[in-house]
Protein backbone atom coordinates (compact mmCIF):
# COMPACT_ATOMS: atom_id res chain seq x y z
CA UNK A 1 0.00 0.00 0.00
CA UNK A 2 0.82 3.23 -0.28
CA UNK A 3 1.95 4.42 3.16
CA UNK A 4 2.89 8.42 1.88
CA UNK A 5 -0.38 9.43 0.31
CA UNK A 6 -2.87 7.87 2.38
CA UNK A 7 -4.43 9.93 5.76
CA UNK A 8 -6.03 6.89 6.88
CA UNK A 9 -5.04 3.32 6.56
CA UNK A 10 -6.78 -0.01 8.43
CA UNK A 11 -5.34 -3.43 7.83
CA UNK A 12 -7.57 -6.17 8.88
CA UNK A 13 -9.40 -4.77 11.71
CA UNK A 14 -11.11 -6.12 13.87
CA UNK A 15 -13.32 -5.02 17.18
CA UNK A 16 -16.08 -6.58 19.47
CA UNK A 17 -17.67 -5.07 22.12
CA UNK A 18 -18.98 -7.35 24.97
CA UNK A 19 -18.84 -10.20 22.36
CA UNK A 20 -20.29 -8.59 19.58
CA UNK A 21 -18.45 -8.15 16.51
CA UNK A 22 -19.04 -4.59 15.74
CA UNK A 23 -16.26 -4.50 12.92
CA UNK A 24 -14.77 -7.16 10.83
CA UNK A 25 -11.94 -7.54 8.85
CA UNK A 26 -11.38 -3.76 8.00
CA UNK A 27 -9.21 -2.81 5.27
CA UNK A 28 -9.31 0.35 4.23
CA UNK A 29 -7.37 3.20 3.13
CA UNK A 30 -8.01 6.92 2.86
CA UNK A 31 -6.48 9.11 0.59
CA UNK A 32 -4.80 12.58 1.99
CA UNK A 33 -7.66 15.07 0.67
CA UNK A 34 -10.46 12.72 0.95
CA UNK A 35 -13.47 14.26 1.54
CA UNK A 36 -15.66 10.94 2.70
CA UNK A 37 -19.12 10.63 4.07
CA UNK A 38 -19.68 7.87 6.66
CA UNK A 39 -22.77 5.71 6.14
CA UNK A 40 -24.40 2.86 7.75
CA UNK A 41 -27.60 1.54 10.06
CA UNK A 42 -27.37 2.52 13.86
CA UNK A 43 -25.42 -0.06 15.62
CA UNK A 44 -24.03 -0.67 12.31
CA UNK A 45 -19.80 0.74 13.74
CA UNK A 46 -19.83 4.24 12.66
CA UNK A 47 -18.74 5.92 15.57
CA UNK A 48 -16.89 2.78 16.68
CA UNK A 49 -14.57 3.23 13.54
CA UNK A 50 -14.13 7.10 14.01
CA UNK A 51 -12.90 6.09 17.76
CA UNK A 52 -10.44 3.57 16.38
CA UNK A 53 -9.06 6.39 14.36
CA UNK A 54 -8.79 8.72 17.21
CA UNK A 55 -6.98 6.26 19.29
CA UNK A 56 -9.74 6.14 22.12
CA UNK A 57 -10.57 2.49 21.51
CA UNK A 58 -7.64 -0.18 20.44
CA UNK A 59 -8.88 -3.03 18.01
CA UNK A 60 -9.22 -6.68 19.03
CA UNK A 61 -6.34 -7.19 15.93
CA UNK A 62 -4.81 -5.74 12.88
CA UNK A 63 -3.26 -2.11 12.70
CA UNK A 64 -4.44 1.31 12.02
CA UNK A 65 -1.77 3.94 10.35
CA UNK A 66 -3.18 7.48 11.02
CA UNK A 67 -0.82 9.78 9.20
CA UNK A 68 1.87 7.17 8.64
CA UNK A 69 1.30 6.73 13.15
CA UNK A 70 0.00 4.78 15.84
CA UNK A 71 -3.61 6.42 16.24
CA UNK A 72 -3.11 7.66 19.71
CA UNK A 73 0.66 9.27 19.02
CA UNK A 74 -1.33 11.57 15.49
CA UNK A 75 -4.19 13.14 17.76
CA UNK A 76 -2.56 16.60 17.81
CA UNK A 77 -2.78 16.27 13.96
CA UNK A 78 -6.81 15.36 14.09
CA UNK A 79 -9.34 17.54 14.76
CA UNK A 80 -13.05 16.17 16.12
CA UNK A 81 -16.10 17.45 16.44
CA UNK A 82 -18.28 14.87 18.57
CA UNK A 83 -21.87 15.01 18.50
CA UNK A 84 -23.08 17.92 20.45
CA UNK A 85 -26.10 16.35 21.95
CA UNK A 86 -24.38 14.32 25.06
CA UNK A 87 -22.46 17.61 26.06
CA UNK A 88 -24.38 19.33 29.33
CA UNK A 89 -26.79 22.07 27.57
CA UNK A 90 -26.59 24.33 30.79
CA UNK A 91 -22.99 24.50 31.01
CA UNK A 92 -21.95 27.68 31.82
CA UNK A 93 -19.36 28.79 28.37
CA UNK A 94 -19.24 31.68 26.14
CA UNK A 95 -18.41 30.50 21.89
CA UNK A 96 -14.81 31.60 22.38
CA UNK A 97 -14.66 29.65 25.58
CA UNK A 98 -15.57 26.59 24.42
CA UNK A 99 -13.15 27.09 20.87
CA UNK A 100 -10.26 27.62 23.08
CA UNK A 101 -10.58 24.14 24.29
CA UNK A 102 -9.25 22.78 20.87
CA UNK A 103 -6.31 25.14 22.50
CA UNK A 104 -5.69 22.91 25.42
CA UNK A 105 -2.53 21.25 25.45
CA UNK A 106 -0.48 19.46 28.18
CA UNK A 107 2.61 21.81 27.90
CA UNK A 108 0.90 24.96 28.61
CA UNK A 109 -1.46 25.74 31.78
CA UNK A 110 -2.71 29.11 30.40
CA UNK A 111 -3.48 29.84 26.94
CA UNK A 112 -1.21 32.34 24.88
CA UNK A 113 -2.05 35.25 22.64
CA UNK A 114 -1.39 32.93 19.68
CA UNK A 115 -4.16 30.55 21.09
CA UNK A 116 -6.40 33.34 21.24
CA UNK A 117 -5.83 34.55 17.23
CA UNK A 118 -5.78 30.86 16.40
CA UNK A 119 -9.41 30.69 18.21
CA UNK A 120 -11.03 33.71 17.26
CA UNK A 121 -9.69 33.13 13.08
CA UNK A 122 -11.19 29.27 13.42
CA UNK A 123 -14.53 31.24 14.50
CA UNK A 124 -14.30 33.53 11.86
CA UNK A 125 -14.09 30.65 9.11
CA UNK A 126 -17.03 28.93 10.31
CA UNK A 127 -18.96 32.35 10.22
CA UNK A 128 -19.74 32.68 13.80
CA UNK A 129 -17.57 35.63 14.93
CA UNK A 130 -21.40 37.67 15.56
CA UNK A 131 -21.66 35.43 18.46
CA UNK A 132 -18.43 35.24 19.75
CA UNK A 133 -19.26 36.56 23.27
CA UNK A 134 -22.39 34.66 23.46
CA UNK A 135 -23.12 31.98 25.66
CA UNK A 136 -23.40 28.19 23.88
CA UNK A 137 -26.01 27.10 25.34
CA UNK A 138 -28.06 30.51 23.46
CA UNK A 139 -27.61 28.84 20.36
CA UNK A 140 -29.06 26.81 17.83
CA UNK A 141 -28.44 23.51 17.02
CA UNK A 142 -26.48 24.10 14.21
CA UNK A 143 -24.84 26.77 15.38
CA UNK A 144 -23.59 24.89 18.20
CA UNK A 145 -22.33 22.02 15.59
CA UNK A 146 -20.28 24.81 13.95
CA UNK A 147 -18.88 26.32 17.13
CA UNK A 148 -17.75 22.30 17.64
CA UNK A 149 -16.24 22.39 14.18
CA UNK A 150 -14.41 25.88 14.90
CA UNK A 151 -13.15 24.24 18.22
CA UNK A 152 -11.96 21.15 16.26
CA UNK A 153 -10.04 23.30 13.82
CA UNK A 154 -8.22 25.91 15.54
CA UNK A 155 -5.38 23.09 16.30
CA UNK A 156 -4.93 23.24 12.31
CA UNK A 157 -5.53 19.74 11.89
CA UNK A 158 -4.69 17.43 8.78
CA UNK A 159 -7.83 14.92 9.57
CA UNK A 160 -11.35 16.74 9.95
CA UNK A 161 -13.59 13.79 12.04
CA UNK A 162 -17.06 15.11 12.05
CA UNK A 163 -19.74 12.90 13.58
CA UNK A 164 -23.06 14.05 12.83
CA UNK A 165 -22.82 17.18 11.71
CA UNK A 166 -25.90 17.59 9.97
CA UNK A 167 -27.79 15.67 12.56
CA UNK A 168 -31.40 17.92 13.08
CA UNK A 169 -30.17 20.59 10.50
CA UNK A 170 -32.26 21.85 7.89
CA UNK A 171 -31.19 21.85 4.75
CA UNK A 172 -30.56 25.54 4.04
CA UNK A 173 -28.00 25.28 7.12
CA UNK A 174 -26.63 21.98 5.65
CA UNK A 175 -25.93 23.32 2.73
CA UNK A 176 -24.31 26.32 4.02
CA UNK A 177 -22.76 23.81 6.03
CA UNK A 178 -21.22 22.00 3.35
CA UNK A 179 -19.40 25.03 0.80
CA UNK A 180 -18.01 26.19 4.50
CA UNK A 181 -16.50 22.13 4.50
CA UNK A 182 -15.45 22.27 0.66
CA UNK A 183 -13.12 25.04 0.98
CA UNK A 184 -11.93 23.33 4.39
CA UNK A 185 -11.35 20.50 2.04
CA UNK A 186 -8.60 21.92 0.00
CA UNK A 187 -6.31 22.02 3.17
CA UNK A 188 -7.06 19.12 5.04
CA UNK A 189 -9.01 15.67 4.70
CA UNK A 190 -12.79 15.33 5.85
CA UNK A 191 -14.38 12.60 7.43
CA UNK A 192 -17.90 12.66 7.94
CA UNK A 193 -20.68 10.52 9.51
CA UNK A 194 -23.93 10.69 8.41
CA UNK A 195 -26.92 8.65 9.53
CA UNK A 196 -28.62 9.04 6.08
CA UNK A 197 -27.25 7.92 2.87
CA UNK A 198 -30.00 8.71 0.76
CA UNK A 199 -28.35 12.26 0.84
CA UNK A 200 -25.23 13.18 0.61
CA UNK A 201 -24.00 16.43 -0.41
CA UNK A 202 -22.72 17.02 -3.33
CA UNK A 203 -19.38 18.19 -2.47
CA UNK A 204 -18.33 14.43 -1.06
CA UNK A 205 -16.31 12.41 -3.13
CA UNK A 206 -16.98 8.96 -1.37
CA UNK A 207 -19.34 7.22 0.75
CA UNK A 208 -17.74 4.86 3.58
CA UNK A 209 -20.61 2.32 3.73
CA UNK A 210 -20.57 0.62 7.40
CA UNK A 211 -22.45 -2.24 8.82
CA UNK A 212 -20.23 -4.86 10.10
CA UNK A 213 -18.00 -4.92 7.24
CA UNK A 214 -16.48 -1.62 5.25
CA UNK A 215 -16.77 -0.59 1.72
CA UNK A 216 -15.46 2.20 -0.03
CA UNK A 217 -17.19 3.44 -3.32
CA UNK A 218 -17.02 7.08 -5.33
CA UNK A 219 -19.83 9.13 -5.03
CA UNK A 220 -20.23 8.37 -9.10
CA UNK A 221 -20.91 4.77 -8.56
CA UNK A 222 -23.69 4.59 -5.97
CA UNK A 223 -26.29 2.61 -6.89
CA UNK A 224 -29.44 0.74 -5.38
CA UNK A 225 -27.52 -2.53 -5.28
CA UNK A 226 -24.74 -1.15 -3.43
CA UNK A 227 -27.52 0.44 -0.67
CA UNK A 228 -29.18 -2.64 -0.69
CA UNK A 229 -26.05 -4.33 -0.05
CA UNK A 230 -24.83 -3.07 2.72
CA UNK A 231 -28.01 -2.07 4.67
CA UNK A 232 -29.23 -5.97 3.86
CA UNK A 233 -32.59 -4.67 2.96
CA UNK A 234 -34.76 -3.07 0.13
CA UNK A 235 -34.92 1.00 0.46
CA UNK A 236 -35.87 3.38 -2.34
CA UNK A 237 -33.16 6.10 -3.21
CA UNK A 238 -33.82 9.72 -3.86
CA UNK A 239 -31.87 11.48 -6.69
CA UNK A 240 -31.53 15.06 -5.82
CA UNK A 241 -29.39 15.95 -8.75
CA UNK A 242 -32.10 16.25 -10.89
CA UNK A 243 -35.23 17.87 -12.21
CA UNK A 244 -38.07 15.59 -13.37
CA UNK A 245 -40.78 16.84 -15.56
CA UNK A 246 -44.22 17.43 -15.13
CA UNK A 247 -45.12 13.88 -15.84
CA UNK A 248 -42.71 12.30 -13.35
CA UNK A 249 -39.61 10.64 -15.03
CA UNK A 250 -38.61 7.19 -15.76
CA UNK A 251 -34.94 6.78 -14.00
CA UNK A 252 -35.03 3.82 -11.91
CA UNK B 1 -29.33 43.34 62.87
CA UNK B 2 -27.25 45.54 65.04
CA UNK B 3 -28.16 43.82 67.98
CA UNK B 4 -26.52 40.97 66.21
CA UNK B 5 -22.83 42.50 65.06
CA UNK B 6 -22.74 43.86 68.29
CA UNK B 7 -23.15 40.13 69.86
CA UNK B 8 -20.26 38.44 67.13
CA UNK B 9 -17.87 41.15 68.05
CA UNK B 10 -18.86 40.51 71.66
CA UNK B 11 -15.42 38.88 73.34
CA UNK B 12 -17.86 36.78 75.33
CA UNK B 13 -19.67 35.04 72.02
CA UNK B 14 -16.40 34.04 70.94
CA UNK B 15 -18.10 30.53 68.92
CA UNK B 16 -20.31 33.40 67.37
CA UNK B 17 -17.30 35.37 66.10
CA UNK B 18 -15.72 32.17 64.49
CA UNK B 19 -18.96 31.07 63.28
CA UNK B 20 -19.07 33.84 61.23
CA UNK B 21 -15.52 33.89 59.64
CA UNK B 22 -15.72 30.23 59.59
CA UNK B 23 -18.88 30.97 57.26
CA UNK B 24 -17.25 33.63 55.00
CA UNK B 25 -14.88 31.27 54.65
CA UNK B 26 -15.73 28.34 53.90
CA UNK B 27 -17.89 30.29 50.97
CA UNK B 28 -14.61 30.54 48.94
CA UNK B 29 -14.03 26.92 48.81
CA UNK B 30 -17.50 25.80 48.68
CA UNK B 31 -18.43 28.38 45.47
CA UNK B 32 -15.51 26.72 43.98
CA UNK B 33 -16.00 23.41 44.29
CA UNK B 34 -19.65 23.29 43.89
CA UNK B 35 -19.24 24.78 40.99
CA UNK B 36 -17.39 21.96 39.61
CA UNK B 37 -19.26 19.33 41.34
CA UNK B 38 -22.60 21.21 40.11
CA UNK B 39 -21.15 21.13 36.47
CA UNK B 40 -19.30 17.63 35.98
CA UNK B 41 -22.86 16.75 37.26
CA UNK B 42 -21.21 14.51 40.74
CA UNK B 43 -23.59 15.65 43.05
CA UNK B 44 -23.87 11.96 43.60
CA UNK B 45 -20.59 11.21 44.64
CA UNK B 46 -20.02 13.86 46.39
CA UNK B 47 -22.94 12.62 48.61
CA UNK B 48 -20.97 8.93 48.94
CA UNK B 49 -17.39 11.11 49.73
CA UNK B 50 -19.29 13.04 52.37
CA UNK B 51 -21.70 10.13 54.31
CA UNK B 52 -18.15 7.91 54.03
CA UNK B 53 -16.89 10.43 56.21
CA UNK B 54 -18.77 9.12 58.66
CA UNK B 55 -16.73 5.78 58.70
CA UNK B 56 -13.73 7.63 59.40
CA UNK B 57 -15.44 9.75 62.58
CA UNK B 58 -16.64 6.61 63.99
CA UNK B 59 -12.86 4.82 63.52
CA UNK B 60 -11.02 8.07 65.13
CA UNK B 61 -13.35 7.60 68.22
CA UNK B 62 -12.92 4.23 68.81
CA UNK B 63 -9.29 4.71 68.46
CA UNK B 64 -9.01 7.29 70.55
CA UNK B 65 -11.53 5.91 73.58
CA UNK B 66 -10.91 2.22 73.30
CA UNK B 67 -7.09 2.44 71.50
CA UNK B 68 -6.03 5.45 73.96
CA UNK B 69 -5.00 6.85 70.21
CA UNK B 70 -5.22 10.23 71.74
CA UNK B 71 -3.96 11.92 68.64
CA UNK B 72 -6.38 10.57 66.15
CA UNK B 73 -8.35 13.07 66.00
CA UNK B 74 -12.18 12.58 64.76
CA UNK B 75 -11.20 15.25 61.86
CA UNK B 76 -7.86 13.42 61.04
CA UNK B 77 -10.25 10.29 60.74
CA UNK B 78 -12.56 11.73 58.46
CA UNK B 79 -10.17 13.23 56.03
CA UNK B 80 -8.51 9.94 55.73
CA UNK B 81 -11.95 8.63 55.18
CA UNK B 82 -12.83 10.98 52.68
CA UNK B 83 -9.76 11.03 50.58
CA UNK B 84 -9.62 6.99 50.58
CA UNK B 85 -13.67 7.79 49.33
CA UNK B 86 -12.97 9.82 46.97
CA UNK B 87 -10.46 7.53 45.26
CA UNK B 88 -12.53 4.70 45.42
CA UNK B 89 -15.17 6.46 44.34
CA UNK B 90 -12.87 7.95 41.26
CA UNK B 91 -11.83 4.84 40.04
CA UNK B 92 -15.51 3.15 40.20
CA UNK B 93 -16.62 5.81 37.86
CA UNK B 94 -13.64 5.49 35.32
CA UNK B 95 -13.68 1.74 35.23
CA UNK B 96 -17.44 0.54 36.21
CA UNK B 97 -19.31 1.92 33.25
CA UNK B 98 -22.83 1.31 33.99
CA UNK B 99 -22.87 -0.48 36.94
CA UNK B 100 -21.38 2.77 38.64
CA UNK B 101 -24.30 4.25 40.66
CA UNK B 102 -24.97 1.22 41.96
CA UNK B 103 -21.44 0.86 43.04
CA UNK B 104 -21.78 4.44 44.08
CA UNK B 105 -24.39 3.88 46.68
CA UNK B 106 -22.96 0.93 48.32
CA UNK B 107 -19.79 3.00 49.24
CA UNK B 108 -22.46 5.27 50.57
CA UNK B 109 -23.79 3.41 53.28
CA UNK B 110 -21.34 1.25 53.71
CA UNK B 111 -19.48 4.23 55.01
CA UNK B 112 -22.34 5.24 57.16
CA UNK B 113 -23.04 1.81 58.98
CA UNK B 114 -19.12 1.47 59.70
CA UNK B 115 -19.57 4.75 61.14
CA UNK B 116 -22.65 3.61 63.95
CA UNK B 117 -20.99 -0.02 64.19
CA UNK B 118 -17.68 2.16 65.45
CA UNK B 119 -19.71 4.42 67.66
CA UNK B 120 -21.43 1.25 69.59
CA UNK B 121 -18.66 -0.42 69.80
CA UNK B 122 -17.55 2.60 71.85
CA UNK B 123 -18.33 3.37 75.19
CA UNK B 124 -19.56 7.17 76.54
CA UNK B 125 -21.98 9.40 74.81
CA UNK B 126 -21.24 10.94 71.38
CA UNK B 127 -23.63 13.99 70.44
CA UNK B 128 -23.70 12.41 66.64
CA UNK B 129 -26.09 15.14 65.59
CA UNK B 130 -23.41 17.48 65.63
CA UNK B 131 -21.83 16.11 63.12
CA UNK B 132 -24.85 14.78 61.02
CA UNK B 133 -26.09 17.95 60.82
CA UNK B 134 -23.11 20.76 62.08
CA UNK B 135 -22.28 22.35 65.28
CA UNK B 136 -21.12 26.10 65.28
CA UNK B 137 -20.08 25.46 69.27
CA UNK B 138 -17.33 23.16 68.02
CA UNK B 139 -15.46 25.29 65.98
CA UNK B 140 -12.31 26.48 66.96
CA UNK B 141 -9.67 28.80 65.88
CA UNK B 142 -7.50 25.78 64.49
CA UNK B 143 -10.36 25.00 62.41
CA UNK B 144 -10.51 28.53 60.67
CA UNK B 145 -6.83 27.66 60.12
CA UNK B 146 -7.47 24.70 58.44
CA UNK B 147 -9.92 26.40 56.32
CA UNK B 148 -7.83 29.34 55.12
CA UNK B 149 -5.07 26.26 53.96
CA UNK B 150 -7.54 24.64 52.36
CA UNK B 151 -9.06 28.26 50.74
CA UNK B 152 -5.51 28.40 49.31
CA UNK B 153 -5.32 25.01 48.30
CA UNK B 154 -8.95 25.28 46.35
CA UNK B 155 -8.34 28.52 44.88
CA UNK B 156 -4.90 28.23 43.96
CA UNK B 157 -5.14 25.37 41.69
CA UNK B 158 -8.29 26.55 40.27
CA UNK B 159 -6.26 29.29 39.00
CA UNK B 160 -3.54 27.26 37.68
CA UNK B 161 -5.34 24.10 36.14
CA UNK B 162 -8.61 26.56 34.91
CA UNK B 163 -8.46 25.46 31.63
CA UNK B 164 -8.06 21.83 32.04
CA UNK B 165 -10.36 21.69 34.70
CA UNK B 166 -12.66 23.01 32.40
CA UNK B 167 -12.35 20.97 29.50
CA UNK B 168 -12.68 18.15 32.28
CA UNK B 169 -16.64 19.46 33.00
CA UNK B 170 -17.73 20.11 30.13
CA UNK B 171 -16.56 17.66 27.70
CA UNK B 172 -13.89 14.92 28.98
CA UNK B 173 -13.43 12.94 26.01
CA UNK B 174 -12.27 16.24 23.99
CA UNK B 175 -10.12 17.02 26.58
CA UNK B 176 -8.12 13.70 26.61
CA UNK B 177 -7.75 13.78 23.16
CA UNK B 178 -6.07 17.32 23.33
CA UNK B 179 -3.56 15.48 25.82
CA UNK B 180 -4.80 16.28 29.29
CA UNK B 181 -4.77 13.59 31.78
CA UNK B 182 -8.59 13.62 32.58
CA UNK B 183 -8.67 10.48 34.75
CA UNK B 184 -5.15 12.72 37.08
CA UNK B 185 -8.22 16.31 36.96
CA UNK B 186 -10.88 14.12 37.94
CA UNK B 187 -9.75 12.01 40.63
CA UNK B 188 -8.18 15.25 41.79
CA UNK B 189 -11.20 17.03 41.82
CA UNK B 190 -12.49 14.67 43.95
CA UNK B 191 -9.90 14.75 46.30
CA UNK B 192 -10.22 18.41 46.71
CA UNK B 193 -14.08 18.14 46.87
CA UNK B 194 -13.11 15.49 49.73
CA UNK B 195 -11.24 18.14 51.68
CA UNK B 196 -14.04 20.61 51.19
CA UNK B 197 -16.81 18.57 52.41
CA UNK B 198 -14.40 17.47 55.82
CA UNK B 199 -13.43 20.99 56.92
CA UNK B 200 -17.16 22.27 56.39
CA UNK B 201 -18.95 19.06 58.29
CA UNK B 202 -18.21 21.36 60.98
CA UNK B 203 -20.97 23.99 59.56
CA UNK B 204 -23.64 21.46 58.53
CA UNK B 205 -22.43 18.48 59.00
CA UNK B 206 -21.90 15.59 56.70
CA UNK B 207 -25.72 14.75 55.77
CA UNK B 208 -26.68 18.72 55.19
CA UNK B 209 -23.00 19.31 53.17
CA UNK B 210 -24.08 18.50 49.34
CA UNK B 211 -27.09 21.18 49.81
CA UNK B 212 -24.42 23.88 50.23
CA UNK B 213 -21.93 22.72 47.70
CA UNK B 214 -24.93 22.70 45.34
CA UNK B 215 -27.74 25.16 46.00
CA UNK B 216 -25.05 28.29 45.72
CA UNK B 217 -24.27 26.92 41.93
CA UNK B 218 -28.24 25.77 40.93
CA UNK B 219 -28.60 29.73 41.93
CA UNK B 220 -25.58 31.06 40.05
CA UNK B 221 -25.95 28.74 37.26
CA UNK B 222 -29.21 31.54 36.69
CA UNK B 223 -26.64 34.35 36.12
CA UNK B 224 -23.64 33.16 35.19
CA UNK B 225 -22.45 33.11 31.51
CA UNK B 226 -19.05 31.69 32.26
CA UNK B 227 -17.59 29.23 34.55
CA UNK B 228 -15.31 31.69 36.29
CA UNK B 229 -18.36 34.27 36.79
CA UNK B 230 -20.41 30.52 38.07
CA UNK B 231 -18.03 30.00 40.98
CA UNK B 232 -17.81 33.99 41.84
CA UNK B 233 -21.75 34.40 42.03
CA UNK B 234 -21.81 30.78 44.27
CA UNK B 235 -19.05 32.38 46.59
CA UNK B 236 -21.53 34.92 47.39
CA UNK B 237 -24.67 33.67 47.43
CA UNK B 238 -23.05 30.75 49.57
CA UNK B 239 -21.57 33.23 52.20
CA UNK B 240 -24.72 35.19 51.72
CA UNK B 241 -26.98 31.91 52.83
CA UNK B 242 -24.09 31.19 55.59
CA UNK B 243 -24.60 34.69 57.16
CA UNK B 244 -28.02 34.98 57.08
CA UNK B 245 -28.79 31.43 58.16
CA UNK B 246 -26.50 31.97 61.22
CA UNK B 247 -28.43 35.39 62.34
CA UNK B 248 -31.43 33.68 62.08
CA UNK B 249 -30.67 30.37 63.79
CA UNK B 250 -29.28 32.82 67.06
CA UNK B 251 -32.42 35.00 66.86
CA UNK B 252 -34.60 32.18 66.91
CA UNK B 253 -32.66 29.72 68.36
CA UNK B 254 -32.56 27.37 65.76
CA UNK B 255 -29.93 24.72 65.03
CA UNK B 256 -27.65 26.78 62.48
CA UNK B 257 -26.70 24.14 59.54
CA UNK B 258 -30.98 23.30 58.94
CA UNK B 259 -31.91 26.71 59.26
CA UNK B 260 -28.78 27.74 56.58
CA UNK B 261 -30.20 24.90 54.39
CA UNK B 262 -33.85 25.68 54.11
CA UNK B 263 -33.19 29.39 53.81
CA UNK B 264 -31.07 28.23 50.33
CA UNK B 265 -33.59 25.81 49.54
CA UNK B 266 -36.05 28.84 49.61
CA UNK B 267 -33.75 31.18 48.22
CA UNK B 268 -33.57 28.68 45.60
CA UNK B 269 -37.58 28.20 44.68
CA UNK B 270 -37.87 31.55 44.93
CA UNK B 271 -35.30 32.54 42.37
CA UNK B 272 -36.60 29.19 40.21
CA UNK B 273 -40.00 30.52 40.17
CA UNK B 274 -39.21 34.34 38.94
CA UNK B 275 -36.68 32.45 36.37
CA UNK B 276 -39.40 30.72 34.81
CA UNK B 277 -42.26 33.31 34.94
CA UNK B 278 -39.94 35.90 33.15
CA UNK B 279 -39.01 34.02 30.42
Amino acid sequence: MMKKNNAIIFENVCFAYKKNIILENVILSIKKGEFASIVGPNGGGKTTLLKLILGLIKPDSGNILVLGNLPGQARERVGYMPQYAYLDMNFPATVKDVVLMGRLSKKRFWFSKDDRIKAIEAIEEMRMTAYINKGFNELSGGQKQRVLIARALCSNPEILLLDEPTASVDNETEEALFSILEKLNKRMTILIVSHDLGFVSKYVKSVICVNRRVVIHPTSLINGAMIKDIYRSDLKMVRHDHRCSDKGHNYD
Amino acid sequence: MIDFFRIIFDPDNLFLKYAFIMGGFASISFGIIGTFVTTKRIGYLAGAISHSVFGGIGLALYLQVNMGLMWFDPILGALLAAILAALIVGLVSIYAGEREDTIIGIIWAVGMAAGILFIDGTPGYFNLGSYLFGDILLISGKDLLYVGVLNILVFGTTVIFFNSFFGVCFDSEFAFLRGINTSFFYIFLLILTALTIVLMVRIVGIILVIAMLTIPPAIASFFAKRLWQMMLYSVLFCALFTWAGLWISYSLCLSSGPTIIILSGAAYLIILCIHKLLR
